[in-house]
């Protein structure tokens, strides 16, 4: 499939590596100043701070567990209902057909399975995985970000996007190198 | 000249007041006691095991300190050891609950002779025995407070590396010893004002709800004095979140050892099993059991699911404060309706003598909180980033 970016065509963005993670945050938080929004940053362990630095504002993981815990305690009393009242209506011990105190640990262990299965499939989804194609991996040195390397990309995409502008903003940066990814 | 200290400064202006409201409090409760001796002993032994569970719950945080590590512990670790330092004074406020022994408990009463099922256990259930085995968890309990409590001292002055191994080597058995002591002191205590009835998670049960206070006023005590030197250099949002999450830890443990014992009793449907929850939810008790299940478990539930929630100080203080009621209620109506069986019944002992053993407690507690830097100064986990893992 063929993609079309704005501006230069087949160009996906430019890369900036670097060998250790505080310039990256640094050119991170200046490209995020000098207005640029697509971009992301890559780094083989956790950096603090820097997804806030990229302009990432928290996510709605929370209020969709949330949403699906609750779903899952409705459904796990539901089906308990069900069984109990609709489906085999039998009369155990002189109780009511309703014994809901019977059906909490059910329901509870439903909500927690529900909300758990959520919260993978929403961070998956949310986060665009799986993800069969990437450009970033056009860039040979780019296997490095699992091992001892460190990257920003800023993507084509970005309306303050322009070649000559923001290679030269990257090298401002003190990169080890800037690179041209290709979409 | 002496360097102005305004967290000490705070907190013997709080040991003052504590003194004055206890004392005003003990005056009080002398005349309630005067007036009806059997509801003062009711209230008396309602009140003692709310505070009581402060200086424990202290300890059984101490103790998972020392056994787990984590820099969680580190800020709140001598609040915890005042606490426990006060231990031997909750042995010497139990002096009234021996004293009126045979009008708060049944078995040991003059009817008991006629009750069958009391004649079956008295091997277990009688006076000596009982006063012996009070004897014996105050000293357990007052041995591990004190040779934890030197040891950290010992680390202040010499910066000691063996210490800490020590103080772990006795803690993580001193958990299993800490929790099966408690739960025995428990049964006697709280669960033989019952004595036909009896569970076997109810130790834990009440053990938890315990913990979850100490951790309350713990937490709530930390934040306050958050804003001076020395923990204003060294309480993070991190650890706050990280005790949160404890509190929170605990908040579930206790609904859910709370609810265990409900499900098996209900499910079983024993006549000798259902009187417990029979008393406790006749006419009147019923509401406070379904307030319990609403603010004690499902409010703080969502509520510290929140990250603000525990990374605010402003809001964590007062969802400590929220749960120091709550738990307040709780031990209300776990010892209460053992005496007033057929509905809810209050007195104005039942707040008139908490606030005299609180005051008197709490002025222990912040008299035992000066007599030692806020923060333990020489161990090196006190440096380490927040989220450090400790090797030892």
């Amino acid at each position: 499939m063929e993609i079309e970016y704005e501006g230069q065509s087949g160009l996906y963005g430019l890369m900036a590596s670097f060998d250790r993670p505080e310039p990256l945050l640094d050119a991170a938080r200046e490209a995020h100043a000098e207005g640029y929004r697509d971009m992301d940053a890559y780094a083989p362990m956790p950096v603090e701070g820097l997804a806030e630095a990229v302009g990432f504002r928290g996510n709605s993981v929370p209020r969709i567990v949330f949403a699906g815990g609750l779903l899952g305690a409705a459904g796990g009393f539901g089906l308990m209902w069900w069984i109990s009242v609709i489906a085999y209506p039998h009369i155990v011990d002189g109780r009511p057909l309703n014994s809901w105190p019977a059906y909490i640990p059910i329901t509870f262990e439903c909500m927690v399975l529900i909300a758990s299965l959520t919260a993978v499939v929403a961070m998956l989804g949310l986060n665009g995985l799986p993800q069969p194609y990437h450009p970033v991996f056009n860039v040979p040195q780019f296997e490095r970000a699992s091992r001892d390397q460190f990257f920003l990309c800023i993507e084509a995409t970005d309306p303050k996007f322009d070649l000559a502008a923001t290679r030269r903003f990257l090298e401002q940066q003190k990169p080890l190198e800037v690179m041209e990814v290709e979409a | 000249m002496t360097n102005p200290d305004p967290a000490m400064d705070k907190i013997a202006l709080w040991q003052r007041w504590s003194l004055v409201i206890g004392i005003a409090g003990t005056l009080g409760a002398l005349a309630a006691f005067q007036a009806n001796r059997a509801e003062f002993l009711r209230s008396y032994l309602f009140a003692y095991l709310f505070w009581a569970g402060m200086p424990l719950g202290c300890l059984g945080i101490l103790l998972m300190h020392h056994t787990v590590g984590g820099k969680w512990g580190m800020v709140i670790r001598r609040f915890c050891e005042a606490g426990a330092r006060t231990i031997p004074i909750m042995a010497l406020l139990l002096i009234p609950v021996l004293a009126g022994i045979a009008t708060l408990y049944v078995w040991a009463g003059p009817e008991a002779v006629h009750d069958a099922n009391i004649q079956s256990k008295a091997a277990y259930l009688n006076v000596p025995f009982f006063i012996a085995r009070a004897v014996f968890y105050f000293a357990v309990w007052t041995l591990y407070a004190y040779l934890l409590s030197k040891w950290s001292l010992d680390q202040d002055r010499t910066g000691d590396d063996a210490l800490m191994g020590r103080m772990r080597a006795l803690s993580a058995p001193g958990l299993v010893v800490f929790v099966v002591t408690a739960t025995f002191a428990f049964f006697d205590w709280i669960m033989s004002i019952e004595p036909h009835w009896f569970s076997t998670v109810y130790g834990a049960m009440f053990l938890m709800g315990q913990v979850l206070e100490a951790f309350a006023l713990i937490i709530a005590l930390l934040i306050l004095l958050s804003r001076y030197a020395p923990l204003r250099d060294h309480v993070t949002e991190q650890h706050l979140h990280d005790l949160g999450n404890l509190m929170f830890a605990f908040t579930i443990m206790w609904a859910y050892l709370s609810f265990s014992q409900f499900i098996i009793i209900w499910a079983g449907n024993l006549p000798e099993e259902i009187p417990w929850y029979l008393r406790r939810l006749a006419k009147g008790w019923n509401a406070i059991a379904v307030f319990l299940i609403v603010f004690h478990f499902c409010l703080p539930f969502v509520l510290m699911m929140q990250r603000d929630m525990k990374r605010r100080a402003g809001l964590l203080l007062k969802l400590c404060a929220f749960m120091l009621i709550v738990r307040f209620v709780d031990v209300f109506w776990v010892v209460e309706p053992g005496f007033y069986q057929q509905r809810l019944e209050v007195h104005y002992t039942d707040l008139l003598l908490p606030v005299a053993i609180g005051g008197l407690w709490l002025a222990a507690l912040f008299w035992q909180l000066r007599a030692r830097p806020l923060v333990p100064l020489n161990d090196p986990r006190l440096r380490g980033a927040p989220r450090e893992t400790v090797t030892f």
